[in-house]
C-alpha cells in the first residue's frame, strides 16, 4: 500500500522537474490562457455555432427542433417587414455614425481648448452616457408626447407653431429615436477625441505655427490624420452600437414596438419580437446569423477603408 | 427491558412516520407573479390542505415574461407543474406542446361544466375535451369621469350615437385647435382592438372570425366598424391616438371623458383623485351589445399520474369551486367563472362590478394565435388610415391578409 502511493506521488514530481525552464513558462502560460478560452469556448462560440444550426430548423421551444434547410432564411428575404427593419438599421447607422462623431468632434476641439471650468463642463457632457438608456428612453418619450404634457410641443405651441407629431409620425419617428441615442453616446467620443487630440505631440503646431499655417490648415494637415487611429476606433465602436440600436427604440415605443407602421423598428428589435412574443426561435436565429453578418462585414470594410497606408 | 421497549416504541414510531410520509402527496402549483393573486392562491391552498391533510400544494411562481419559457423548460426537464395557469390564448402551444393534459370527463363532467360556467369556458376545449378551467374572468366596460361628464352636463352613454355625443361635449381644445382633454381614449394597443374586433365589427353586421376561426372582417362591416373609430379622431375629433401617450394614463389624468378598459384595471384606477364610474360598453342602434372576455385557467400538467393525478384533480376541483371564487373575487377582484356565483343580486347591483357582469352574458372570446403579433395588426390598421391617409378599405384588407397569415402560421 505505502509503496504504492509512494510511486504515484513521485511519478509526477519527477516528471515536473524534468521539464526545462522553457517548457515549464509555456505550460504555465497555457494554464492562465487556457480559462478564458474555455471560457469563450462555452459562453460565446458554442452558442454562436448553435445559433447557426438553430437558424435551419423550425424551433418553437415547444415542439422538438425540426431541420428544414434554408426555410426561414427564404421566408425572410421575402418578407418585406424584414427589408423595411433592414433599412431603418442602416439609416440608424448612416445617420447615427457621421453625425455623432462630427459632433463630439467638433465638441472636443473646442472643449480642449477651454481653461475655465473645462472638468466640470466636461463631466455634464458625459453625465449621458452614465444614464440608463430606459430611463433615458422614458424621458425623451415623455418630451416627445403632444400637449398638454409634452415639453417639445408645449413649447412650440407657445410660439404659435403648430404641434408636431414627432414618434406618433412615420417621418418624423426615426428622427426622433436617433436624437436621443446620439446624445447619450457623446459624452464617451468626446472623451476618446479628447484623450486622441492630447496625444498629438505640441511640437508639431509649433513648427507648423513657425513655418506660417493657419488654423485651418493645421486641423486639416496635423490634427485630423495624425488622430486617425482614435477616430478608426470610434467610427467602427459607434458603428456596432447603432447597428445594435434596442433600449432607445423598445423604451420609446412600447406601446407600439418599433413605431408607428415600424417605422423605426430596428434589426434586434425584431429579433427579439419573433423570439420572444412569438417563439419563433429558429426564424429569430437565422435574422440574429443576417445581423452578425452585417456587423462582421461593416466592421471588416471600415478597418480596410480607415486602415494605415505603408 | 426498558431499552427493548424503547427500541420497539421507536422502531414502531419510525415505520408510522414512513407509512404517514408514504400517503401524503405533494403537488406542485404554477402561476405568475402577481401580488393579489399570489394571496389569494396562498389563502386558497391553506383552506384546501386543511380539508385534505393527506395533500400538501407546493405554490411555485414565476415572473410573467418568462413564465412560458420556465413551463416549457421544465417539461423538458421531466419536471413540469401538477397544476399549472395559463392565458386561454395559450392553450393551443400548450396542447401541442404536450404541456398540459385533458380533463377526465369522469372528474369533471361536461354537462355540468356547460350549464355552470360561462360559455366563454369553450375556448379551452380542444375537440371532445376540455384542458382547463378558470376560476375568474375579466369583461369590458366604459369607464367614465363623473366630474368631467357633470361639468358638460352630460349623462353617461348608453349606445354608440350617445357615446359621440357625451365625447364631443366633453372634449376640451385650446385656442390654437391642440385636444388638451380628451372625450374618449383611442389606444387600439391597450383594449380597443377587443372592442374594435367582438363588439365593433359585431354590432356592424359582421363577425371578426368564421367557424374556422379564419379573419372574416375584410367586408362591409369590417369597414364601417374601422370607419366609426378612425372616424373619431379624423370625423369627430374626440379622441386623439397616442394622447398622454397611453389611454390609461390619460383617464388617470383626469384628461379623458371615457375610456374603455377591463376588469384587471380597477385596482389601478381606485386611487383616481375624481369620482368615476362604469356602464357597458354601448349597444348599437337596434339596443345589440357585445363584449370581449378572457381569463387564466387551470389545467393539470402532462407528468401528472397516479396519486398525484388525483390530488391534483382535487385541487383543481377546489379551486374552480364556487367558495375559492368568491375568495379569489376578494382578494382579485376578478369576476367568478360560474354563473350562480357571479351573477348574485348583490354582485349585479354593485355599481362597479355590475357593468361588468352583465358583459359576461354576451361577452365572445377571441381565439388567439400569437395575441401580440394579431394586436399589432389591429394597430398598424389604424395607423395607416390615421399617418398614410390610406383608405378604409385597403387598410382593412391588408389587415386582414397579415392576420390571416399570423393564423395559418399558428395552425402549422
Amino acid at each position: 500500500m505505502t509503496t504504492v502511493s509512494a510511486i504515484s506521488q513521485a511519478g509526477p514530481v519527477r516528471f515536473w522537474d524534468r521539464l526545462n525552464i522553457g517548457t515549464k513558462r509555456v505550460i504555465w502560460a497555457w494554464g492562465f490562457l487556457a480559462l478564458p478560452i474555455i471560457f469563450y469556448s462555452v459562453i460565446r462560440f458554442y452558442p454562436t455555432f448553435q445559433a447557426f444550426w438553430l437558424s435551419l430548423t423550425n424551433w418553437d421551444l415547444l415542439r422538438p427542433a425540426q431541420f428544414i434547410g434554408f426555410a426561414n432564411y427564404q421566408k425572410m428575404f421575402a418578407d418585406p417587414l424584414f427589408w423595411k427593419v433592414f433599412q431603418n438599421t442602416f439609416l440608424y447607422l448612416i445617420i447615427g455614425t457621421p453625425l455623432s462623431l462630427a459632433i463630439s468632434f467638433v465638441i472636443a476641439f473646442y472643449l480642449d481648448r477651454v481653461r475655465f471650468m473645462h472638468g466640470f463642463i466636461r463631466a455634464l457632457y458625459f453625465l449621458p452616457f452614465l444614464t440608463t438608456a430606459a430611463a433615458m428612453g422614458w424621458v425623451w418619450r415623455w418630451f416627445y408626447q403632444p400637449v398638454p404634457i409634452g415639453v417639445i410641443n408645449g413649447f412650440l405651441s407657445t410660439f404659435g407653431i403648430p404641434q408636431q407629431p414627432f414618434l406618433r409620425s412615420v417621418d418624423q419617428a426615426l428622427i426622433s429615436i436617433l436624437i436621443p441615442a446620439i446624445w447619450a453616446g457623446l459624452g464617451f467620443q468626446i472623451i476618446i477625441f479628447m484623450a486622441g487630440l492630447r496625444a498629438i505631440p505640441n511640437t508639431f503646431y509649433e513648427a507648423a505655427r513657425i513655418d506660417g499655417l493657419g488654423e485651418w490648415a493645421i486641423l486639416r494637415k496635423i490634427t485630423v490624420p495624425l488622430l486617425k487611429p482614435t477616430t478608426v476606433f470610434l467610427v467602427v465602436f459607434s458603428s456596432i452600437g447603432f447597428l445594435r440600436i434596442f433600449d432607445q427604440v423598445y423604451n420609446m415605443t412600447t406601446n407600439d414596438p418599433g413605431g408607428p407602421l415600424n417605422s423605426t423598428k430596428p434589426l434586434v428589435l425584431m429579433i427579439y419580437q419573433t423570439a420572444f412574443s412569438s417563439y419563433q426561435m429558429g426564424y429569430a436565429a437565422a435574422q440574429t446569423v443576417v445581423l452578425f453578418t452585417i456587423l462582421l462585414v461593416v466592421s471588416l470594410l471600415q478597418l480596410y477603408v480607415l486602415r494605415e497606408k505603408q | 427491558m426498558l431499552t427493548k421497549t424503547t427500541l420497539a416504541g421507536l422502531a414502531a414510531g419510525v415505520s408510522l412516520l414512513a407509512m404517514g410520509s408514504a400517503q401524503a402527496v405533494e403537488i406542485e402549483y404554477w402561476q405568475y407573479v402577481f401580488d393579489s393573486r399570489v394571496q389569494a392562491m396562498d389563502q386558497l391552498i391553506e383552506k384546501f390542505e386543511a380539508a385534505n391533510p393527506d395533500i400538501t400544494v407546493k405554490h411555485t411562481t414565476f415572473p410573467y415574461a418568462d413564465y412560458q419559457t420556465r413551463v416549457v423548460a421544465a417539461k423538458v426537464a421531466g419536471q413540469g407543474p401538477d397544476v399549472v395557469q395559463l392565458f386561454y390564448g395559450w392553450t393551443d402551444q400548450f396542447v401541442n406542446g404536450g404541456l398540459i393534459q385533458p380533463l377526465d370527463p369522469a372528474v369533471f363532467p361536461h354537462a355540468e361544466i356547460e350549464s355552470e360556467f360561462f360559455p366563454i369556458v369553450s375556448a379551452m376545449k380542444r375537440g371532445e375535451d376540455y384542458y382547463g378551467l378558470p376560476t375568474a374572468v375579466r369583461s369590458l366596460a366604459l369607464f367614465y369621469n363623473k366630474a368631467l361628464l357633470d361639468e358638460a352636463g352630460v349623462q353617461p352613454p348608453q349606445n354608440l350615437e350617445e357615446l359621440i355625443a357625451v365625447a364631443k361635449a366633453t372634449t376640451k381644445v385650446d385656442g390654437g385647435g391642440n385636444i388638451t382633454s380628451v372625450g374618449i381614449t383611442m389606444d387600439m394597443a391597450g383594449q380597443d382592438h377587443q372592442w374594435w374586433r367582438e363588439v365593433l365589427v359585431r354590432q356592424n353586421g359582421g363577425v371578426p372570425y368564421d367557424e374556422e376561426g379564419n379573419v372574416a372582417y375584410n367586408n362591409e362591416a369590417g369597414a364601417a366598424a374601422l370607419k366609426f373609430y378612425t372616424d373619431l379622431q379624423t370625423e369627430h375629433k374626440v379622441g386623439q391616438t397616442g394622447f398622454m401617450d397611453e389611454g390609461q394614463a390619460a383617464f388617470r389624468a383626469g384628461l379623458a371623458a371615457m375610456t374603455i378598459d377591463g376588469t384587471f384595471r380597477l385596482g389601478a384606477f381606485e386611487g383616481n383623485p375624481f369620482e368615476w364610474g362604469v356602464v357597458e360598453l354601448p349597444a348599437d342602434a337596434n339596443g345589440m351589445r357585445s363584449n370581449y372576455s378572457s381569463y387564466f385557467a387551470n389545467a393539470i400538467g402532462a407528468t401528472a399520474e397516479g396519486e398525484e393525478l388525483e390530488a391534483a384533480q382535487k385541487f383543481l376541483q377546489y379551486i374552480s369551486s364556487p367558495e375559492a371564487m368568491e375568495i379569489w373575487l376578494d382578494e382579485v377582484g376578478e369576476l367568478p367563472a360560474r354563473r350562480s356565483v357571479a351573477l348574485t343580486e348583490e354582485n349585479l347591483a354593485d355599481p362597479i362590478l355590475g357593468p361588468f357582469l352583465k358583459g359576461l352574458e354576451y361577452a365572445q372570446t377571441t381565439r388567439f394565435y400569437d395575441e401580440a403579433a394579431q394586436r399589432q395588426t389591429t394597430i398598424d390598421m389604424v395607423n395607416r388610415v390615421l399617418l398614410e391617409n390610406q383608405s378604409v378599405e385597403d387598410s382593412l384588407a391588408q389587415a386582414a391578409q397579415a392576420e390571416q397569415a399570423i393564423i395559418d402560421q399558428g395552425r402549422q
